[in-house]
Protein backbone atom coordinates (compact mmCIF):
# COMPACT_ATOMS: atom_id res chain seq x y z
CA UNK A 1 0.00 0.00 0.00
CA UNK A 2 2.80 2.37 0.91
CA UNK A 3 4.56 1.70 -2.38
CA UNK A 4 1.38 2.44 -4.28
CA UNK A 5 0.89 5.80 -2.62
CA UNK A 6 4.59 6.45 -3.07
CA UNK A 7 4.21 5.73 -6.78
CA UNK A 8 1.10 7.88 -7.09
CA UNK A 9 2.94 10.79 -5.54
CA UNK A 10 5.87 10.26 -7.94
CA UNK A 11 3.65 10.14 -11.01
CA UNK A 12 0.68 12.39 -11.62
CA UNK A 13 -1.80 9.85 -12.96
CA UNK A 14 -4.67 12.34 -12.86
CA UNK A 15 -2.90 14.88 -15.02
CA UNK A 16 -1.95 12.08 -17.43
CA UNK A 17 -5.62 11.19 -17.77
CA UNK A 18 -6.46 14.85 -18.15
CA UNK A 19 -4.10 14.83 -21.13
CA UNK A 20 -5.97 11.77 -22.48
CA UNK A 21 -9.24 13.65 -22.12
CA UNK A 22 -7.87 16.67 -23.98
CA UNK A 23 -6.50 14.50 -26.78
CA UNK A 24 -9.88 12.80 -27.04
CA UNK A 25 -11.92 16.00 -27.09
CA UNK A 26 -9.78 17.90 -29.59
CA UNK A 27 -9.16 14.81 -31.68
CA UNK A 28 -12.89 14.08 -31.80
CA UNK A 29 -13.75 17.64 -32.78
CA UNK A 30 -11.16 17.60 -35.54
CA UNK A 31 -12.28 14.16 -36.75
CA UNK A 32 -15.94 15.24 -36.86
CA UNK A 33 -15.18 18.39 -38.84
CA UNK A 34 -12.76 16.68 -41.26
CA UNK A 35 -15.00 13.62 -41.59
CA UNK A 36 -18.04 15.75 -42.40
CA UNK A 37 -16.13 17.69 -45.06
CA UNK A 38 -14.88 14.44 -46.59
CA UNK A 39 -18.43 13.01 -46.58
CA UNK A 40 -19.88 16.08 -48.26
CA UNK A 41 -17.20 15.80 -50.94
CA UNK A 42 -17.85 12.08 -51.25
CA UNK A 43 -21.55 12.49 -52.04
CA UNK A 44 -21.15 15.64 -54.15
CA UNK A 45 -22.06 15.40 -57.82
CA UNK A 46 -18.61 16.71 -58.78
CA UNK A 47 -16.64 13.60 -59.76
CA UNK A 48 -13.23 15.04 -58.82
CA UNK A 49 -14.39 15.73 -55.27
CA UNK A 50 -16.01 12.39 -54.73
CA UNK A 51 -13.01 10.50 -56.15
CA UNK A 52 -10.58 12.48 -54.01
CA UNK A 53 -12.70 11.88 -50.91
CA UNK A 54 -12.94 8.15 -51.59
CA UNK A 55 -9.17 8.00 -52.10
CA UNK A 56 -8.50 9.89 -48.87
CA UNK A 57 -10.89 7.72 -46.86
CA UNK A 58 -9.42 4.47 -48.10
CA UNK A 59 -5.78 5.49 -47.72
CA UNK A 60 -6.31 6.78 -44.19
CA UNK A 61 -8.58 3.90 -43.19
CA UNK A 62 -6.01 1.28 -44.10
CA UNK A 63 -2.95 3.04 -42.66
CA UNK A 64 -2.01 2.27 -39.04
CA UNK A 65 -2.50 5.16 -36.64
CA UNK A 66 1.10 4.83 -35.45
CA UNK A 67 2.37 5.56 -38.96
CA UNK A 68 0.11 8.58 -39.24
CA UNK A 69 1.30 9.84 -35.85
CA UNK A 70 4.97 9.40 -36.84
CA UNK A 71 4.27 11.08 -40.16
CA UNK A 72 2.92 14.20 -38.49
CA UNK A 73 5.20 14.28 -35.46
CA UNK A 74 8.50 13.64 -37.21
CA UNK A 75 7.94 13.67 -40.96
CA UNK A 76 5.97 16.86 -41.32
CA UNK A 77 8.02 18.69 -38.75
CA UNK A 78 11.52 17.49 -39.62
CA UNK A 79 11.23 17.32 -43.38
CA UNK A 80 8.95 20.21 -44.07
CA UNK A 81 9.95 22.33 -41.14
CA UNK A 82 6.35 23.04 -40.32
CA UNK A 83 5.60 23.58 -36.70
CA UNK A 84 2.20 24.82 -35.74
CA UNK A 85 3.31 26.14 -32.38
CA UNK A 86 6.26 28.21 -31.35
CA UNK A 87 8.70 25.72 -29.90
CA UNK A 88 8.82 27.71 -26.72
CA UNK A 89 5.07 27.72 -26.15
CA UNK A 90 4.49 26.74 -22.53
CA UNK A 91 0.94 25.46 -22.89
CA UNK A 92 0.68 23.55 -26.13
CA UNK A 93 3.55 21.32 -27.11
CA UNK A 94 4.43 20.35 -30.64
CA UNK A 95 3.83 16.68 -29.89
CA UNK A 96 0.43 17.36 -28.31
CA UNK A 97 -0.70 19.27 -31.37
CA UNK A 98 0.64 16.68 -33.78
CA UNK A 99 -0.99 13.99 -31.67
CA UNK A 100 -4.34 15.76 -32.03
CA UNK A 101 -3.82 16.18 -35.78
CA UNK A 102 -2.92 12.51 -36.20
CA UNK A 103 -5.94 11.39 -34.16
CA UNK A 104 -8.23 13.74 -36.07
CA UNK A 105 -6.97 12.65 -39.49
CA UNK A 106 -7.05 8.94 -38.68
CA UNK A 107 -10.54 8.98 -37.16
CA UNK A 108 -11.95 11.32 -39.81
CA UNK A 109 -11.98 8.30 -42.13
CA UNK A 110 -14.04 6.35 -39.60
CA UNK A 111 -16.36 9.33 -39.11
CA UNK A 112 -16.75 9.60 -42.90
CA UNK A 113 -17.61 5.91 -43.17
CA UNK A 114 -20.13 6.23 -40.31
CA UNK A 115 -21.79 9.24 -41.93
CA UNK A 116 -21.85 7.55 -45.31
CA UNK A 117 -23.53 4.48 -43.87
CA UNK A 118 -26.01 6.90 -42.28
CA UNK A 119 -26.62 8.60 -45.62
CA UNK A 120 -27.31 5.23 -47.17
CA UNK A 121 -30.12 4.72 -44.67
CA UNK A 122 -31.89 7.89 -45.92
CA UNK A 123 -34.37 6.90 -48.66
CA UNK A 124 -33.64 8.35 -52.11
CA UNK A 125 -37.10 9.95 -52.12
CA UNK A 126 -35.99 12.39 -49.41
CA UNK A 127 -33.29 13.88 -51.64
CA UNK A 128 -35.67 13.97 -54.60
CA UNK A 129 -38.33 15.78 -52.62
CA UNK A 130 -35.71 18.26 -51.44
CA UNK A 131 -34.56 18.95 -54.99
CA UNK A 132 -38.14 19.11 -56.21
CA UNK A 133 -38.97 22.07 -53.95
CA UNK A 134 -35.92 23.91 -55.28
CA UNK A 135 -33.26 23.29 -52.65
CA UNK A 136 -29.78 23.25 -54.16
CA UNK A 137 -27.21 20.54 -53.40
CA UNK A 138 -25.85 22.19 -50.27
CA UNK A 139 -29.29 23.00 -48.89
CA UNK A 140 -30.60 19.48 -49.54
CA UNK A 141 -27.61 18.08 -47.71
CA UNK A 142 -27.83 20.51 -44.79
CA UNK A 143 -31.57 20.59 -44.30
CA UNK A 144 -32.70 17.13 -45.28
CA UNK A 145 -30.02 14.48 -45.82
CA UNK A 146 -27.37 15.09 -43.15
CA UNK A 147 -29.76 15.58 -40.21
CA UNK A 148 -31.36 12.22 -41.02
CA UNK A 149 -28.06 10.58 -41.90
CA UNK A 150 -26.64 11.75 -38.59
CA UNK A 151 -29.38 9.90 -36.71
CA UNK A 152 -28.48 6.69 -38.45
CA UNK A 153 -24.81 7.36 -37.75
CA UNK A 154 -25.00 7.96 -34.00
CA UNK A 155 -24.26 4.37 -33.02
CA UNK A 156 -21.22 3.93 -35.34
CA UNK A 157 -20.04 7.44 -34.43
CA UNK A 158 -20.19 6.43 -30.76
CA UNK A 159 -17.99 3.42 -31.48
CA UNK A 160 -15.58 5.69 -33.34
CA UNK A 161 -15.38 8.08 -30.37
CA UNK A 162 -14.69 5.22 -27.95
CA UNK A 163 -12.02 3.88 -30.31
CA UNK A 164 -10.54 7.37 -30.49
CA UNK A 165 -10.37 7.65 -26.71
CA UNK A 166 -8.53 4.34 -26.47
CA UNK A 167 -6.32 5.14 -29.48
CA UNK A 168 -4.98 8.25 -27.74
CA UNK A 169 -2.52 5.82 -26.10
CA UNK A 170 -0.78 5.49 -29.48
CA UNK A 171 0.46 9.08 -29.31
CA UNK A 172 2.55 8.09 -26.30
CA UNK A 173 4.96 6.94 -29.02
CA UNK A 174 5.49 10.53 -30.12
CA UNK A 175 6.11 11.64 -26.57
CA UNK A 176 2.79 13.08 -25.38
CA UNK A 177 2.63 12.73 -21.62
CA UNK A 178 -0.69 10.96 -21.57
CA UNK A 179 -1.78 7.94 -19.57
CA UNK A 180 -0.01 5.20 -21.55
CA UNK A 181 3.32 7.02 -21.37
CA UNK A 182 2.96 7.52 -17.64
CA UNK A 183 1.96 3.87 -17.29
CA UNK A 184 5.12 2.80 -19.12
CA UNK A 185 7.27 4.95 -16.85
CA UNK A 186 5.55 3.65 -13.72
CA UNK A 187 6.09 0.04 -14.80
CA UNK A 188 9.77 0.76 -15.31
CA UNK A 189 10.17 2.17 -11.80
CA UNK A 190 7.72 -0.05 -9.95
CA UNK A 191 7.86 -3.36 -11.82
CA UNK A 192 6.55 -5.24 -8.79
CA UNK A 193 3.33 -3.21 -8.90
CA UNK A 194 2.47 -4.22 -12.45
CA UNK A 195 -0.95 -5.58 -11.48
CA UNK A 196 -2.11 -2.55 -9.47
CA UNK A 197 -0.76 -0.26 -12.20
CA UNK A 198 -2.75 -2.13 -14.82
CA UNK A 199 -5.90 -2.03 -12.69
CA UNK A 200 -5.55 1.70 -12.05
CA UNK A 201 -5.01 2.56 -15.71
CA UNK A 202 -7.68 0.21 -17.03
CA UNK A 203 -10.16 1.63 -14.53
CA UNK A 204 -9.29 5.11 -15.73
CA UNK A 205 -10.14 4.18 -19.31
CA UNK A 206 -13.35 2.44 -18.30
CA UNK A 207 -14.37 5.60 -16.41
CA UNK A 208 -13.79 7.59 -19.61
CA UNK A 209 -15.30 5.25 -22.20
CA UNK A 210 -18.20 3.63 -20.38
CA UNK A 211 -20.22 6.87 -20.01
CA UNK A 212 -19.41 7.67 -23.66
CA UNK A 213 -20.88 4.33 -24.69
CA UNK A 214 -23.96 4.79 -22.51
CA UNK A 215 -24.60 8.31 -23.81
CA UNK A 216 -24.32 7.26 -27.46
CA UNK A 217 -26.56 4.21 -26.95
CA UNK A 218 -29.20 6.34 -25.24
CA UNK A 219 -28.91 9.02 -27.91
CA UNK A 220 -29.22 6.63 -30.83
CA UNK A 221 -32.30 5.00 -29.27
CA UNK A 222 -33.88 8.40 -28.73
CA UNK A 223 -33.19 9.48 -32.32
CA UNK A 224 -34.69 6.23 -33.60
CA UNK A 225 -37.94 7.03 -31.79
CA UNK A 226 -38.05 10.52 -33.27
CA UNK A 227 -37.70 9.28 -36.82
CA UNK B 1 -48.50 34.10 -58.89
CA UNK B 2 -47.85 33.12 -62.50
CA UNK B 3 -45.60 34.73 -65.09
CA UNK B 4 -48.01 35.39 -67.96
CA UNK B 5 -51.66 34.73 -68.62
CA UNK B 6 -51.78 32.47 -71.65
CA UNK B 7 -49.58 30.13 -73.56
CA UNK B 8 -47.99 26.80 -72.84
CA UNK B 9 -46.59 26.10 -69.38
CA UNK B 10 -44.85 22.86 -70.32
CA UNK B 11 -43.50 22.05 -73.78
CA UNK B 12 -41.77 18.80 -74.63
CA UNK B 13 -40.33 18.48 -78.13
CA UNK B 14 -38.87 15.28 -79.54
CA UNK B 15 -37.75 14.15 -76.11
CA UNK B 16 -35.78 10.91 -75.97
CA UNK B 17 -34.40 9.13 -72.97
CA UNK B 18 -32.60 5.85 -72.55
CA UNK B 19 -31.80 3.73 -69.51
CA UNK B 20 -28.94 1.76 -71.02
CA UNK B 21 -30.47 0.04 -74.02
CA UNK B 22 -34.02 0.68 -72.89
CA UNK B 23 -35.72 3.47 -74.84
CA UNK B 24 -37.88 4.78 -71.96
CA UNK B 25 -39.06 7.95 -73.68
CA UNK B 26 -39.39 7.74 -77.43
CA UNK B 27 -39.90 11.01 -79.31
CA UNK B 28 -42.26 12.55 -76.76
CA UNK B 29 -44.12 15.68 -77.88
CA UNK B 30 -46.45 17.22 -75.36
CA UNK B 31 -47.70 20.75 -74.81
CA UNK B 32 -49.62 21.64 -71.68
CA UNK B 33 -51.36 25.01 -71.66
CA UNK B 34 -52.00 27.15 -68.66
CA UNK B 35 -54.92 25.84 -66.61
CA UNK B 36 -54.98 22.57 -68.48
CA UNK B 37 -55.19 19.21 -66.71
CA UNK B 38 -53.50 16.36 -68.53
CA UNK B 39 -53.98 12.81 -67.27
CA UNK B 40 -51.27 10.32 -68.20
CA UNK B 41 -52.31 6.69 -68.37
CA UNK B 42 -50.50 3.56 -69.46
CA UNK B 43 -49.27 0.13 -68.47
CA UNK B 44 -46.57 -0.38 -65.87
CA UNK B 45 -43.13 0.37 -67.25
CA UNK B 46 -44.45 2.49 -70.11
CA UNK B 47 -42.46 5.54 -68.93
CA UNK B 48 -45.11 7.63 -67.14
CA UNK B 49 -43.01 8.31 -64.06
CA UNK B 50 -39.95 9.03 -66.16
CA UNK B 51 -41.94 11.53 -68.23
CA UNK B 52 -42.99 13.35 -65.07
CA UNK B 53 -39.50 13.31 -63.64
CA UNK B 54 -37.88 14.77 -66.74
CA UNK B 55 -40.12 17.83 -66.48
CA UNK B 56 -38.33 19.05 -63.35
CA UNK B 57 -35.15 17.28 -64.36
CA UNK B 58 -35.06 14.70 -61.62
CA UNK B 59 -34.11 12.68 -64.71
CA UNK B 60 -31.97 14.13 -67.48
CA UNK B 61 -32.91 13.60 -71.14
CA UNK B 62 -30.72 12.40 -73.99
CA UNK B 63 -32.16 14.56 -76.76
CA UNK B 64 -35.01 16.95 -77.45
CA UNK B 65 -36.14 20.07 -75.61
CA UNK B 66 -38.21 20.73 -72.52
CA UNK B 67 -39.41 24.26 -71.80
CA UNK B 68 -41.21 25.57 -68.73
CA UNK B 69 -43.09 28.82 -69.37
CA UNK B 70 -41.05 29.25 -72.53
CA UNK B 71 -37.68 28.76 -70.84
CA UNK B 72 -35.51 25.77 -71.69
CA UNK B 73 -34.72 23.62 -68.64
CA UNK B 74 -31.26 24.60 -67.34
CA UNK B 75 -28.70 21.81 -66.96
CA UNK B 76 -27.61 22.17 -63.37
CA UNK B 77 -26.97 24.57 -60.56
CA UNK B 78 -28.83 27.58 -59.24
CA UNK B 79 -30.93 28.17 -62.35
CA UNK B 80 -32.23 24.60 -62.26
CA UNK B 81 -33.05 24.83 -58.55
CA UNK B 82 -34.98 28.05 -59.20
CA UNK B 83 -36.95 26.43 -61.96
CA UNK B 84 -37.72 23.34 -59.91
CA UNK B 85 -39.18 25.59 -57.25
CA UNK B 86 -41.83 26.63 -59.78
CA UNK B 87 -42.75 23.06 -60.65
CA UNK B 88 -44.60 21.30 -57.85
CA UNK B 89 -44.18 17.56 -57.55
CA UNK B 90 -46.23 15.03 -55.64
CA UNK B 91 -44.80 11.53 -55.33
CA UNK B 92 -46.51 8.19 -55.01
CA UNK B 93 -44.73 7.57 -51.69
CA UNK B 94 -45.30 11.12 -50.33
CA UNK B 95 -41.62 11.66 -49.45
CA UNK B 96 -42.35 14.08 -46.62
CA UNK B 97 -39.19 15.07 -44.75
CA UNK B 98 -39.19 12.51 -41.97
CA UNK B 99 -37.28 14.59 -39.42
CA UNK B 100 -39.42 17.70 -39.75
CA UNK B 101 -42.91 18.41 -38.46
CA UNK B 102 -45.78 18.80 -40.87
CA UNK B 103 -45.58 22.60 -40.70
CA UNK B 104 -41.78 22.57 -41.08
CA UNK B 105 -42.21 20.43 -44.18
CA UNK B 106 -44.30 23.22 -45.68
CA UNK B 107 -42.13 26.15 -44.61
CA UNK B 108 -38.73 24.70 -45.56
CA UNK B 109 -38.98 25.60 -49.26
CA UNK B 110 -40.34 29.13 -48.82
CA UNK B 111 -37.83 30.07 -46.10
CA UNK B 112 -34.73 28.54 -47.75
CA UNK B 113 -35.44 29.00 -51.45
CA UNK B 114 -37.58 32.14 -51.45
CA UNK B 115 -36.14 33.64 -48.23
CA UNK B 116 -39.65 34.29 -46.94
CA UNK B 117 -39.54 35.43 -43.29
CA UNK B 118 -40.35 32.51 -40.97
CA UNK B 119 -43.45 34.08 -39.43
CA UNK B 120 -44.94 34.78 -42.84
CA UNK B 121 -44.07 31.30 -44.12
CA UNK B 122 -45.73 29.75 -41.07
CA UNK B 123 -48.89 31.80 -41.51
CA UNK B 124 -49.17 30.85 -45.14
CA UNK B 125 -48.26 27.25 -44.26
CA UNK B 126 -51.14 27.06 -41.83
CA UNK B 127 -53.50 28.45 -44.46
CA UNK B 128 -52.40 25.75 -46.88
CA UNK B 129 -52.79 23.03 -44.25
CA UNK B 130 -56.25 24.40 -43.54
CA UNK B 131 -57.02 24.18 -47.24
CA UNK B 132 -56.02 20.51 -47.48
CA UNK B 133 -57.73 19.74 -44.17
CA UNK B 134 -54.80 18.77 -41.93
CA UNK B 135 -54.20 22.00 -39.98
CA UNK B 136 -54.81 20.15 -36.70
CA UNK B 137 -51.78 17.92 -37.42
CA UNK B 138 -49.31 20.78 -37.95
CA UNK B 139 -46.93 19.92 -35.12
CA UNK B 140 -46.86 16.16 -35.69
CA UNK B 141 -44.18 14.22 -37.55
CA UNK B 142 -45.08 12.61 -40.90
CA UNK B 143 -44.85 9.07 -39.50
CA UNK B 144 -47.69 9.91 -37.09
CA UNK B 145 -50.10 10.67 -39.95
CA UNK B 146 -52.19 8.37 -42.13
CA UNK B 147 -51.18 7.96 -45.76
CA UNK B 148 -54.02 10.17 -46.96
CA UNK B 149 -53.03 12.92 -44.54
CA UNK B 150 -49.38 12.64 -45.56
CA UNK B 151 -50.24 12.97 -49.22
CA UNK B 152 -52.38 16.04 -48.53
CA UNK B 153 -49.46 17.57 -46.65
CA UNK B 154 -47.21 16.75 -49.63
CA UNK B 155 -49.63 18.64 -51.88
CA UNK B 156 -49.57 21.61 -49.51
CA UNK B 157 -45.76 21.50 -49.47
CA UNK B 158 -45.69 21.77 -53.25
CA UNK B 159 -48.32 24.53 -53.26
CA UNK B 160 -46.27 26.57 -50.78
CA UNK B 161 -43.85 27.38 -53.59
CA UNK B 162 -46.64 28.87 -55.73
CA UNK B 163 -45.88 26.51 -58.61
CA UNK B 164 -46.84 27.22 -62.22
CA UNK B 165 -47.60 23.57 -62.74
CA UNK B 166 -48.13 20.57 -60.49
CA UNK B 167 -46.90 17.09 -61.36
CA UNK B 168 -48.61 14.13 -59.69
CA UNK B 169 -47.07 10.68 -60.06
CA UNK B 170 -49.70 8.14 -59.01
CA UNK B 171 -50.60 10.18 -55.92
CA UNK B 172 -53.22 7.73 -54.68
CA UNK B 173 -51.83 4.32 -55.59
CA UNK B 174 -49.97 3.83 -52.30
CA UNK B 175 -53.10 4.66 -50.29
CA UNK B 176 -55.64 2.45 -48.59
CA UNK B 177 -58.87 2.60 -50.61
CA UNK B 178 -60.76 4.61 -47.99
CA UNK B 179 -58.18 7.40 -48.22
CA UNK B 180 -58.10 7.78 -51.98
CA UNK B 181 -61.02 10.17 -52.15
CA UNK B 182 -59.75 12.66 -49.58
CA UNK B 183 -56.67 13.16 -51.77
CA UNK B 184 -58.62 13.25 -55.04
CA UNK B 185 -60.97 15.84 -53.52
CA UNK B 186 -58.02 18.13 -52.80
CA UNK B 187 -56.79 17.65 -56.36
CA UNK B 188 -60.21 18.43 -57.81
CA UNK B 189 -60.34 21.62 -55.77
CA UNK B 190 -56.98 22.61 -57.28
CA UNK B 191 -58.35 21.99 -60.74
CA UNK B 192 -61.31 24.25 -59.94
CA UNK B 193 -58.90 27.00 -58.96
CA UNK B 194 -57.30 26.76 -62.37
CA UNK B 195 -54.06 24.98 -61.51
CA UNK B 196 -52.12 23.55 -64.44
CA UNK B 197 -51.60 19.85 -63.74
CA UNK B 198 -50.03 16.72 -65.17
CA UNK B 199 -51.41 13.70 -63.36
CA UNK B 200 -50.28 10.12 -63.74
CA UNK B 201 -53.19 8.09 -62.43
CA UNK B 202 -55.47 5.20 -63.18
CA UNK B 203 -58.34 6.82 -61.30
CA UNK B 204 -60.84 7.02 -64.10
CA UNK B 205 -63.34 8.95 -62.05
CA UNK B 206 -60.80 11.73 -61.56
CA UNK B 207 -59.74 11.67 -65.21
CA UNK B 208 -63.34 12.05 -66.39
CA UNK B 209 -64.34 14.64 -63.82
CA UNK B 210 -61.24 16.84 -63.85
CA UNK B 211 -59.13 15.97 -66.87
CA UNK B 212 -59.08 18.03 -70.04
CA UNK B 213 -57.06 15.48 -71.92
CA UNK B 214 -55.89 11.91 -71.54
CA UNK B 215 -52.46 10.96 -72.82
CA UNK B 216 -52.00 7.22 -73.23
CA UNK B 217 -48.43 5.91 -73.08
CA UNK B 218 -47.06 2.56 -74.08
CA UNK B 219 -43.43 1.46 -74.46
CA UNK B 220 -42.12 4.98 -74.01
CA UNK B 221 -44.35 6.51 -76.66
CA UNK B 222 -47.45 8.66 -76.54
CA UNK B 223 -49.76 6.38 -78.44
CA UNK B 224 -53.05 8.21 -78.13
CA UNK B 225 -54.32 11.60 -76.98
CA UNK B 226 -57.99 12.31 -76.50
CA UNK B 227 -60.64 13.82 -74.25
CA UNK B 228 -61.31 11.60 -71.23
CA UNK B 229 -64.82 10.67 -72.36
CA UNK B 230 -63.75 9.67 -75.86
CA UNK B 231 -60.67 7.86 -74.58
CA UNK B 232 -62.55 5.70 -72.11
CA UNK B 233 -65.60 4.97 -74.29
CA UNK B 234 -64.00 4.79 -77.71
CA UNK B 235 -60.24 4.21 -77.64
CA UNK B 236 -58.71 4.48 -81.11
CA UNK B 237 -55.61 2.33 -80.91
CA UNK B 238 -55.37 -1.41 -80.32
CA UNK B 239 -52.93 -0.89 -77.45
CA UNK B 240 -55.29 1.47 -75.63
CA UNK B 241 -58.23 -0.90 -76.20
CA UNK B 242 -56.20 -3.77 -74.83
CA UNK B 243 -55.08 -1.75 -71.80
CA UNK B 244 -58.58 -0.50 -71.00
CA UNK B 245 -60.08 -3.96 -71.34
CA UNK B 246 -57.62 -5.08 -68.66
CA UNK B 247 -58.29 -2.32 -66.16
CA UNK B 248 -62.04 -2.19 -66.77
CA UNK B 249 -62.71 -5.86 -66.16
CA UNK B 250 -62.32 -5.44 -62.38
N1 LIG C 1 -33.24 4.52 -62.78
C1 LIG C 1 -33.55 3.60 -63.69
N2 LIG C 1 -32.60 2.81 -64.25
C2 LIG C 1 -32.91 1.88 -65.16
N3 LIG C 1 -34.14 1.65 -65.61
C3 LIG C 1 -35.14 2.38 -65.10
C4 LIG C 1 -34.91 3.39 -64.12
N4 LIG C 1 -36.09 3.97 -63.79
C5 LIG C 1 -37.01 3.34 -64.55
N5 LIG C 1 -36.46 2.40 -65.34
C6 LIG C 1 -37.15 1.56 -66.31
O1 LIG C 1 -37.75 2.41 -67.24
C7 LIG C 1 -39.03 1.94 -67.63
C8 LIG C 1 -40.06 3.01 -67.40
O2 LIG C 1 -40.17 3.25 -66.01
P1 LIG C 1 -41.24 4.22 -65.39
O3 LIG C 1 -41.05 4.17 -63.92
O4 LIG C 1 -41.19 5.53 -66.05
O5 LIG C 1 -42.60 3.49 -65.78
P2 LIG C 1 -44.07 3.79 -65.29
O6 LIG C 1 -44.89 3.93 -66.51
O7 LIG C 1 -44.08 4.90 -64.32
O8 LIG C 1 -44.46 2.43 -64.57
P3 LIG C 1 -45.34 2.20 -63.25
O9 LIG C 1 -46.77 2.21 -63.67
O10 LIG C 1 -44.91 0.81 -62.82
O11 LIG C 1 -44.99 3.24 -62.27
C9 LIG C 1 -39.28 0.68 -66.81
O12 LIG C 1 -38.98 -0.44 -67.64
C10 LIG C 1 -38.29 0.76 -65.68
O13 LIG C 1 -37.87 -0.51 -65.29
MG1 LIG D 1 -44.47 5.05 -62.26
Amino acid sequence: MDRISQMLSDYNVLSAFWMTVQLTVWGALGALVLGTIVTVMRVSPVAVFSKAAAFYTNVVLYTPLTLIAFFFAFGVYMKMRISLVPLSSPHVTHSFLMGVVALAVYHSSLVAESLRSGINTVPAGQAEAARAIGLDFGQSLREVILPQAFRGSIAPLGNTMIALCKNTTVVATIGVAESALVMKEMIEMYADLIVPIFVIMATGFVILTLPLGLVFTWWSKRAAVLR
Amino acid sequence: MVEDDRGPVVEMEHVDKYFGDLHVLNDINLVVDKGEVVVVIGPSGSGKSTLCRTINRLESIDSGTIRIAGKTLPDEGKALAELRAKVGMVFQSFNLFAHKTVLENITLGPTKVRKTPTAEAKKRGMELLERVGVANQASKYPAQLSGGQQQRVAIARALAMNPMVMLFDEPTSALDPEMVNEVLDVMVSLVKQGMTMIVVTHEMGFARKAGDRVVFMSDGQIVETNTPDKFFTDPQTARAQDFLSKILTH
